[in-house]
């Protein structure tokens, strides 16, 4: 086990230089750590509280609040059910049941060769689509029994590998540049411009009292 | 039927369904950034956000605010920050999904010209976690509005510069609130803070003063800064001005989202109209409609005549709210659906205040046992009474015992069940289990 990569740090690094406060990468830190480990590991937590100046304790303590962040291993591909309201009134109740069969696992469960945690989600808000299932927070829906053992077949053979990439929200999110303008620049900007907005105010002042 | 206009304008969906509508070639083929421009180099920052004044758009995220009123509050400070919810996680609402997936650069450029007119020092877009490819979308759009020069140093040569921020959460609903939403951008567990003091206006993002508005309210300002706040305020009736987009799902034909003008159809209209809703599933008939996020109280078949605005709804005592309809035909079990909302809320109760904590608890256990058949009459009662402790009075709007409002939403769905539908609750009870399974 161990915590970030050399490439994976430099990222995080960057992610850290957008907040006024370093703490704010939290988050978005635990995110690029499941992106590599699969899951929060503690090596990952240590080094995450590290970059963001807090203890491992915060770090645990903020990211067991978040139901995206793991701090267990969890399979290659988590699959969740939504059976919130929109999704239940078309079905989505039925379709988890079968998906534990079809899985043979309970929600918060993962198979035996590590591929798949079933999970039962909240609304994912694709509910058009009802009833909605996300596989590594890619949409599909609306799922029968059949599609779903179609959907599930198909990842286990790798056809979804483009679509579906692993774990990790923001892995396909790169920013290009850094903050531009730093924090002092801005305010002094910002102070310019109040100036001038309460001059016109009060100009606009003067001119109604002098009619 | 009332007639739909053919020529009300769509302002936040134009672009949804064009080829590659979240890409910058598009936005700007189709009048993209000409409202950035227009702001920046002709309009002052007070002078944009009178036009939005004018305009009187309601806040999109669920508690219908106005957006220029709330601008107006933010507490002059040297530092300020504008926060924009991407959070969207009210169950059965997927419209900013839609716009956020779709078009991207809009609510990019809503967000600087917001920033612009409150004159924030950053701007952040907070999106769902869970919307992983909304978060690359956005990243994108920010992405390219730098090289095109939309932000970042002096922005088209007017001398304002902006960084716009995207920040991820990470699956928890109560952080859809927009004090909790700071909490979480801070970088700490979702927990939210009591108004007063913490009104984000006066003390908001690292104590600062913070304007937070909803993505599809940023969407709508491009399109009041290239047309004037009067021609957004010509649409719709009295106070809800312009268009919105309602989130139509349950078991009507065609579930979707759609933008339609504020206050000119009813509920019927949208569900009925063959290019909106389709009618009900299967020719079946309407038993009962939420009419705006599961925080909302329900309505029963009578409610459909309400026009779709926000006064009209807040009248009949339920809300608007997040833009979210959800159509429950007369095969639905009521104990079942009332139930799954409160789970739901059960489990996205933050924890922090024992009314909801332990309310949302007892209240889905007593749902549970009436929906699996081991309910008592004597439960309604409880259960009730449960929700009274959470809302006293069970009034609309409810009264607050709670930091947030989450906690008092929580006895909407279970006191419209039992009240609308309390032979339902007794059947499941007598034959001991639910009589539509
Ligand atoms: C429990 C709860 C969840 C909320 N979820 C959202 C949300 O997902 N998106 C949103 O824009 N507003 C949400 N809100 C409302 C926000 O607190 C806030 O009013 C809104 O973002 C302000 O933007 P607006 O004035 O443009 O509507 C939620 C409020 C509560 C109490
Ligand atoms: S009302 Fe519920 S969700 Fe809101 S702060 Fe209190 S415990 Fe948390
Ligand atoms: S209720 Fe299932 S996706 Fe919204």
């Amino acid at each position: 086990m161990s915590g970030f990569s050399q490439i994976m740090r430099r990222r995080a690094e960057s992610l850290v230089e957008l907040y006024p406060e370093r703490r704010s990468a939290l988050i978005p830190l635990c995110h690029l750590a499941q992106e590599e480990a699969g899951y929060l590991s503690e090596d990952m937590m240590r080094d995450i509280a590290d970059l963001v100046g807090v203890t491992p304790a915060e770090v645990y303590g903020t990211a067991s609040f978040y139901d995206m962040l793991h701090t267990e291993p969890v399979g290659k591909y988590l699959v969740g059910v939504c059976t919130n309201i929109a999704c239940l009134l078309q079905g989505g109740g039925e379709l988890l049941e079968h998906a534990e069969e079809k899985l043979g696992v309970s929600p918060g469960g993962t198979t035996h060769d590590g591929v798949f945690t079933l999970e039962e989600v909240e609304c994912v808000a694709h509910c058009d689509k009802a009833p909605a299932v996300q596989v590594n927070y890619r949409f599909f829906g609306p799922l029968t029994d059949e599609t779903f053992d179609e959907l599930i077949d198909d990842l286990s053979v790798g056809k979804y590998e483009g679509d579906v990439p692993s774990h990790g929200t923001l892995i396909r999110v790169h920013r290009e540049v850094g903050i531009e303008v730093p924090m002092e620049e801005i305010v002094a900007q910002r102070r310019e411009s109040d100036a001038a907005i309460a001059s016109r105010k009060a100009a606009l002042e003067a001119a109604k009292e002098s009619k | 039927m009332t007639t739909v206009s053919e020529h009300v304008p769509k302002i936040v969906t134009s672009r949804i369904g064009l080829d590659q509508s979240y890409s910058i070639d598009t936005y700007l083929a189709t009048g993209g950034y000409v409202a950035l421009r227009k702001a920046l180099t002709t309009m002052t920052p007070e002078a944009v956000a009178s036009e939005v004044m004018t305009s009187n758009l309601l806040g999109r995220g669920g508690a219908g605010f106005e957006v220029g009123r709330k601008w107006s509050m933010l507490k002059n400070s040297p530092v300020r920050y504008l926060v924009v919810n991407g959070d969207e996680s009210e169950p059965a609402t997927f419209k900013d999904h839609m716009l956020i997936e779709g078009d991207p650069h809009q609510i990019v450029e809503g967000t600087i010209i917001t920033a612009y007119a409150v004159g924030a020092s950053r701007a952040f877009i907070f999106i769902r976690g869970e919307f992983a490819l909304g978060l690359e979308r956005v990243q994108a759009a920010i992405n390219e509005a730098y090289r095109y020069g939309a932000l970042g140093q002096n922005i088209f040569g007017s001398g304002f510069s902006l960084d716009l921020v995207l920040h991820p959460g990470a699956g928890a609903y109560i952080c859809g609130e927009e004090t909790s939403l700071i909490e979480s951008l801070e970088g700490k567990r979702g927990y939210p803070r009591i108004k007063p003091p913490f009104f984000p206006a006066v003390i908001g993002l690292y104590g600062a003063p913070t304007i937070v508005n909803n993505v599809e309210s940023m969407s709508n300002i491009p399109w009041i800064v290239n047309n004037g706040g009067a021609a957004f305020a010509s649409l719709g009736v009295g106070r809800s001005t312009g268009t919105r987009i309602f989130a139509l799902a349950g078991h009507v034909n065609r579930p979707g989202n759609y933008e339609v003008e504020m206050a000119k159809m009813t509920f019927r209209d949208l569900v009925d109209s063959p290019q909106y809703g389709g009618g009900m599933r299967l020719g079946r008939s309407v038993k009962a409609f939420i009419p705006g996020g599961v925080s909302a109280p329900w309505f029963g078949p009578e409610g459909l005549d309400i026009p779709l605005s926000q006064d009209d709804v807040a009248k009949a005592g339920s809300m608007l709210g997040s833009g979210s309809i959800v159509m429950m035909d007369d095969h639905t079990c009521m104990v079942r659906a009332a139930w799954r909302i409160t789970k739901f809320f059960n489990r996205e109760s933050c924890g922090q205040c024992t009314p909801c904590r332990e309310g949302s608890g007892w209240i889905e256990k007593m749902m549970r046992r009436i929906e699996n058949g081991g309910g008592r009459e004597a439960d309604l009662d409880l259960l009730l009474d449960a929700c009274d402790n959470i809302a006293p009075g069970l009034s609309w709007p409810p009264a607050q015992t709670t930091i947030c409002v989450l906690g008092p939403s929580i006895p909407s769905s279970v006191v419209a069940a039992i009240k609308m539908f309390r032979d339902e609750f007794l059947i499941h009870i007598k034959e001991g289990g639910c009589p539509y399974e």
